[in-house]
């Protein structure tokens, strides 16, 4: 049995007693953390702001907090706390934001996280870790708590489609490095939809490749830049507002480079999304494999006439 | 120096007001060519002057067991460098860099300079940050005293409330809550836009043990500050009754001497006044700007 995100943090906290794990009341991925170390776990009740202040405050103590909340209420709600009072001083606080982008399904635009990685990568210093799925997130968990900056992370809950390659903090996990003819770059929650996506069009003869950016900050610039420059079209693919985002990152980083690319954007553009089921939020707001790659087929063809 | 709890000899007395003094002379140089907040660094300068020389035990700036003092309602900075400035702990002549780029003294405290345990600026945000402190030290059996010191209209602030809420449920008793209680907020009184009366009992309703004192006597403070915290499961707030620009007639208690910028003319009437001498004439500009 894979380990779990409670049982690889237990492991982790376990052996490194600086570890504080903190939770606004939002105890879903790790229940089992009050009973195993009552003296590394605060739970601050529904109260953002005061936990991610109390976790910068541990931090000055030289403790690692690792603070849970529903991505919205962490990132929206206790904003200012995380820019002032973790950014100004860079301090090793980790943010864990659960039920991000499509992931809060039913619960309405509330608790839809579709700016997070906009306004947390905008923070100086700030790491972006949108892992790929439930197994990338625990490979990688390691990584967040020795990151010396403080780190989001976008909880993803979905099991991984493939075996991923060995993780290794701000470098992408590139699928078909070799084709030419499409690349999808994407992060987190939509990663499964993405490998379908480039499984329909190498059927229908397009080469695609794919380049998973789990930490959208720090960059793999090296590897989005390949694929900008070796590929004919480059699709960027997010649950998130097309501001800030993903598109933005690649936007920002063609211009820092004087390159000149096509790029498909499949992300929110300035809508939040119709709550229902992922599976239906999938089909109705077009973001499911089979529609992702008729977009690309379409956008190509615009490419031909 | 030699704490003696509860009682103050009038030498000790005498010695913390000429202190204070020195420290107001400092605060009152500080508001010109740019200005600063002259109004509630004096209402708050007693209070800070006590804590550093009576209560707080600094063995070391990073000593692990040392009390922690926040000021969590920045705009008194002032005091706090200007105090360091009397005790050695930055250099006097540093405090003539007050708004100069070579420096970090500026409206509000920064942490490069020693001593500040962090930054502040916004509101609402060290009572939880001294929080962490505070559950950190408990957890590791230490007996590290937190001291948050926040304005009363900082009070206003959703935060402040819930902070109480979480540190009485964490059963945070080395955390002392200090309110600066000048009674204005920035140009209004705190009881005319928000009130806050009954201070103690909303404490209270909140698991905060409060105690009410005079903010400009260091025989009151001496006294209640000997019993702090208080015995109980959860944090202490004292409320020290305080007057904005405290020591300056001239602008004392008004509505709009909160931020000051006076000219070289003026601050040596002021300096003047302080002592006793006449009212200065005050001509440059009220400044509000809330």
């Amino acid at each position: 049995m894979p380990q779990t995100y409670e049982q690889k943090l237990l492991e982790i906290a376990g052996k490194e007693s600086r570890v504080v794990v903190m939770t606004a009341e939002n105890r879903a991925a790790i229940r089992g953390v009050p009973a195993a170390l009552p003296n590394q776990f605060i739970d601050t009740g529904i109260t953002e702001q005061t936990m991610v202040g109390m976790a910068a405050g541990l931090a000055l103590r030289g403790r690692i907090p690792v603070a849970h909340a529903l991505a919205t209420f962490l990132t929206l709600r206790a904003f200012e706390f995380i820019r002032t009072d973790v950014g100004i001083s860079n301090l090793p606080v980790k943010l864990v934001g659960a039920v991000p982008g499509f992931l809060s399904e039913s619960n309405g635009p509330t608790h839809q996280a579709i700016e997070d990685v906009s306004i947390m990568r905008g923070i100086p210093r700030m790491q972006v870790f949108c892992p790929a799925s439930y197994e990338e997130m625990v490979n990688g968990l390691e990584s967040v708590i020795n990151e010396p900056n403080p780190v989001y992370v976008r909880f993803n809950s979905r099991p991984s489609p493939v075996e991923h390659q060995a993780f290794e903090w701000g470098k992408a996990e590139v699928f078909s490095p070799e084709a030419k003819d499409v690349a999808l770059l994407a992060y987190g929650t939509l990663f499964t939809e993405a490998l379908e996506a480039k499984k329909l069009l190498e059927a229908s003869g397009i080469s695609a490749r794919l380049v998973n950016l789990r930490t959208i900050k720090p960059l793999d610039e090296k590897a989005v830049l390949a694929a900008a420059t070796e590929c004919k079209l480059v699709v960027t693919i997010e649950d998130h507002f097309l501001t800030g985002g993903l598109f933005s990152v690649l936007s920002e980083t063609l211009v820092r480079n004087r390159l000149v690319a096509d790029v498909l954007p499949v992300a929110l553009d300035g809508t939040w999304f119709h709550p229902t089921s992922l599976k239906n939020v999938l089909e109705t707001e077009g973001f499911t494999g089979p529609k992702i790659a008729q977009k690309i087929q379409a956008r190509l063809r615009e490419f031909s006439l | 120096m030699e704490k003696v709890l509860g009682l103050l000899s009038e030498q000790e007395d005498q010695e913390l007001k000429n202190l204070s003094m020195r420290v107001r002379e400092n605060i009152v140089r500080m508001s010109t060519d740019g200005g600063c907040f002259l109004g509630a660094s004096l209402s708050a300068v007693d209070i800070i002057v006590y804590l550093y020389q009576k209560y707080l035990n600094i063995p070391a700036l990073q000593d692990p067991k040392r009390d922690y003092f926040f000021l969590s309602k920045g705009h008194d900075v002032p005091a706090l460098y200007g105090l360091f400035a009397e005790t050695g702990q930055i250099e006097k002549e540093r405090l003539k860099n007050h708004l100069k780029p070579n420096d970090h003294i500026y409206w509000h405290p920064n942490r490069n300079i020693p001593g500040v345990e962090f930054h502040s600026g916004s509101l609402g945000h060290l009572l939880s940050v001294g929080m962490g402190v505070a559950q950190d030290a408990k957890w590791k059996g230490d007996a590290n005293r937190v001291v948050v010191m926040v304005g009363d209209g900082e009070l206003d602030e959703g935060s402040m409330w819930e902070g109480m809420l979480v540190a009485s449920a964490l059963k945070l008793n080395n955390l002392v809550i200090v309110v600066d209680r000048n009674e204005f907020q920035a140009n209004i009184r705190t009881e005319e836009l928000i009130p806050l009366e009954p201070l103690e009992a909303k404490f209270e309703s909140f698991g905060v043990q409060a105690i009410r004192i005079d903010g400009h006597s260091f025989t009151s403070m001496h006294q209640a500050f000997s019993k702090v915290p208080l015995e109980g499961t959860g944090p202490t707030a004292v409320i020290c009754n305080t007057r904005r620009g405290k020591g300056l007639p001239s602008i004392e208690a008004r509505a709009d001497r909160w931020f000051c910028n006076f000219s070289p003319e003026e601050i040596t009437q002021l300096l003047q006044e302080l002592h006793g001498e006449k009212a200065a004439a005050l001509t440059s500009e009220t400044l509000i700007v809330r």
